[in-house]
């Protein structure tokens, strides 16, 4: 989908992003960390001209994105960014049809899409539709910036450090909308972050960059278990690794089916990083399991929580 | 954060103000017994030359030109100062504006009218320069105070940097630029009555022909229309400022499921 060919980008002689190689397949939810500096903002900005590059090539569907008008390219991928950036002087309706109205959709068209969205975004459209951005929390802000990205159904999704100004609880609610609306649309999304958990949490691949070079790329899990050298396991946190890696299993794949025992039971879509967390705090070895529904669904043993994760 | 309230926009005051400015400019002749009164040594206590009325319409009509002129130059100067080809010509334009706005008015019609000899289009001309500065100042304000996210963001989804200046810069940066508007109109205003000594006829005729023959009373009625002039513009402005920023004075609603973001997500 997206291609970067030993790109580069320098800012008055420094070198932001240094003959990066990198390929973005269809449908990945990508996300580029590393610390401040190391170029991860540059190369999402690249891909939609924001910043230009200025050596190698860049494509987009095959097609080298200088062949592109910047505004055309810009309206088929959706763009949301950290203070959300919405438009003050335009209702929650209007902000959300930015693209469409760029591109000349019908004020019908428009409204069903954007009401739509609202809904997708748990925002009731009569409700939500009329306000103006200074009427809504951060978070509902966040969430209009989002729908606002998503509007003109772009091929890909662009996303710089969305969910950075927002508190813990909010950004843990605006995760789980976001891996639902990736599992349901199925969009190529390109994320920053700086934060390894978000990434770990998110990314279905992972692009460790360090002073403008890629230094790790692959699966959460990939990342955890072969960590490619030291900055790779300080990054992530050298002591926290093990801890990490239960975070990406669940307990539904680790109970044992058709057993019973006493005590509050955990739901089967928890992390196994939640269910060590419950396991150390009630001093039990064994804790039930339930499904979505509340019916039981097995015991998980503390043992089992050694399994050949990833 | 409550805020005002749309309906007690002042709409209103406006209204009463214009009335107020037309009847007196009408019905000064009917007030000649009273002028007459305050000042028994004149021989003529009301201004003959010309109705009050024709000179109202006169005076707004020359600040009006003139206005429009600025507003023209002024605007697309500010616009031009803040796009990325013309940031260089910035220092020089706010420094050229500042040092039209030093000399006294008087002095610019003194090298105006050699230029376009006396009467209205150097009248017009004049004021054009004179009421520059806070347009210009209003308009770089307005455009500089747009925050970086929002144009990042106009810039991210597409838009032209045509789009971006009308659909977004220009609607936010309008409560400062409309400041300096109001401003340089009510300035123009009270200037336009010294343009009467280019030989333009404005409401300052009266005040200038008074002066020159001691008769206060002239000076009086000049004066005292001007004066409810500037009022009565600026309690439109007021009106006007609060019609198109409306969106700002709309109320931050209670935030509705504020508390439930995260219940909102659970599976």
């Amino acid at each position: 989908m997206i291609r970067f060919e030993a790109v580069s980008k320098s800012f008055a002689g420094d070198a932001a992003v240094d003959r990066l190689d990198l390929t973005i397949e269809a449908g990945e939810f990508t996300v580029l960390i590393g610390r401040s500096g190391s170029g991860k903002t540059t190369t999402l900005k690249m891909i939609n001209r924001l910043i230009e590059h200025d050596g190698g090539r860049i494509l987009f569907g095959g097609k080298n994105i200088r062949e592109f008008r910047p505004e055309a390219l810009r309206r088929r991928m959706g763009y949301a960014i950290q203070s959300h950036g919405l438009f003050p002087h335009w209702t929650v309706e209007q902000n959300i049809g930015t693209v469409p109205s760029l591109l000349g959709w019908t004020k019908a068209r428009i409204r069903e899409r954007t009401h739509e969205l609202l809904e997708l975004l748990h925002l009731p459209a009569d409700a939500f539709a009329a306000r103006y951005p200074h009427q809504l929390s951060g978070g509902q802000q966040q969430r209009v910036g989002v729908a606002r990205a998503l509007a003109a159904d772009p091929d890909v999704l662009l996303m710089d450090e969305p969910f950075g100004a927002l508190d813990p609880v909010t950004r843990l609610a605006l995760q789980a909308e976001l891996t639902r609306i990736h599992r349901l649309s199925g969009k190529t999304i390109v994320m920053v972050t700086h934060d390894i958990d978000e990434a770990l949490r998110l990314g279905s691949r992972i692009v460790l960059l360090d002073r403008g070079h890629l230094v790790q790329q692959g699966s959460p899990a990939s990342l955890l278990a072969a960590p490619a050298n030291d900055f790779v396991r300080d990054f992530i946190g050298r002591s926290d690794i093990g801890i990490r890696l239960l975070g990406l299993g669940v307990v539904r794949d680790r109970a044992r089916p058709g057993e019973t025992t006493g005590g509050d039971p955990l739901p089967a879509s928890a992390t196994l990083r939640e269910a060590l967390s419950a396991f150390v705090t009630r001093q039990v070895r064994t804790l039930p399991v339930v499904d979505a529904k509340g019916e039981p669904a097995g015991v998980l043993h503390f043992a089992d929580l050694l399994g050949t994760t990833g | 954060m409550k805020s005002r309230e749309r309906t007690a926009l002042p709409g209103g005051p406006a209204l009463p103000i214009w009335a107020l400015l037309l009847g007196l400019a009408a019905g000064m002749p009917a007030l000649e017994p009273l002028f007459a009164r305050v000042f028994p040594e004149l021989q003529s206590p009301l201004y003959p030359l010309d109705s009050f009325l024709t000179l109202l319409a006169a005076h707004i009509e020359l600040v009006a030109l003139s206005s429009s002129l600025a507003l023209l130059l002024g605007v697309a100067a500010g616009i031009a100062a803040t796009r990325r080809g013309g940031s260089e010509f910035r220092p020089l334009l706010e420094r050229v504006v500042a040092i039209g706005q030093t000399i006294p008015p008087v002095a610019v019609l003194a090298i105006v009218v050699p230029l376009l000899g006396f009467g209205m289009p150097a009248a017009v001309l004049a004021l054009a320069l004179y009421g520059l500065l806070p347009i210009v100042q209003g308009t770089l304000a307005g455009l500089d105070a747009v925050p970086d996210d929002i144009r990042q963001a106009a810039d991210g989804l597409g838009m032209s940097a045509a789009q971006s200046l009308w659909r977004i810069e220009l609607p936010l940066a309008l409560p400062a630029m409309l400041g300096g508007i109001r401003t340089s109109i009510i300035i123009n205003i009270g200037t336009a009555a010294v343009a009467s000594a280019a030989g333009a006829k404005t409401l300052g005729s009266p005040i200038i022909v008074g002066l020159n023959g001691f008769n206060t009373a002239y000076i009086v009625q000049g004066a005292s229309l001007v004066g409810l002039l500037a009022i009565a513009v600026d309690s439109g402005f007021e009106y006007l400022e609060c019609t198109l920023t409306g969106w700002r004075h709309e109320g931050s609603a209670p935030a509705v499921g504020a508390h439930d973001e995260l219940a909102q997500t659970l599976p």
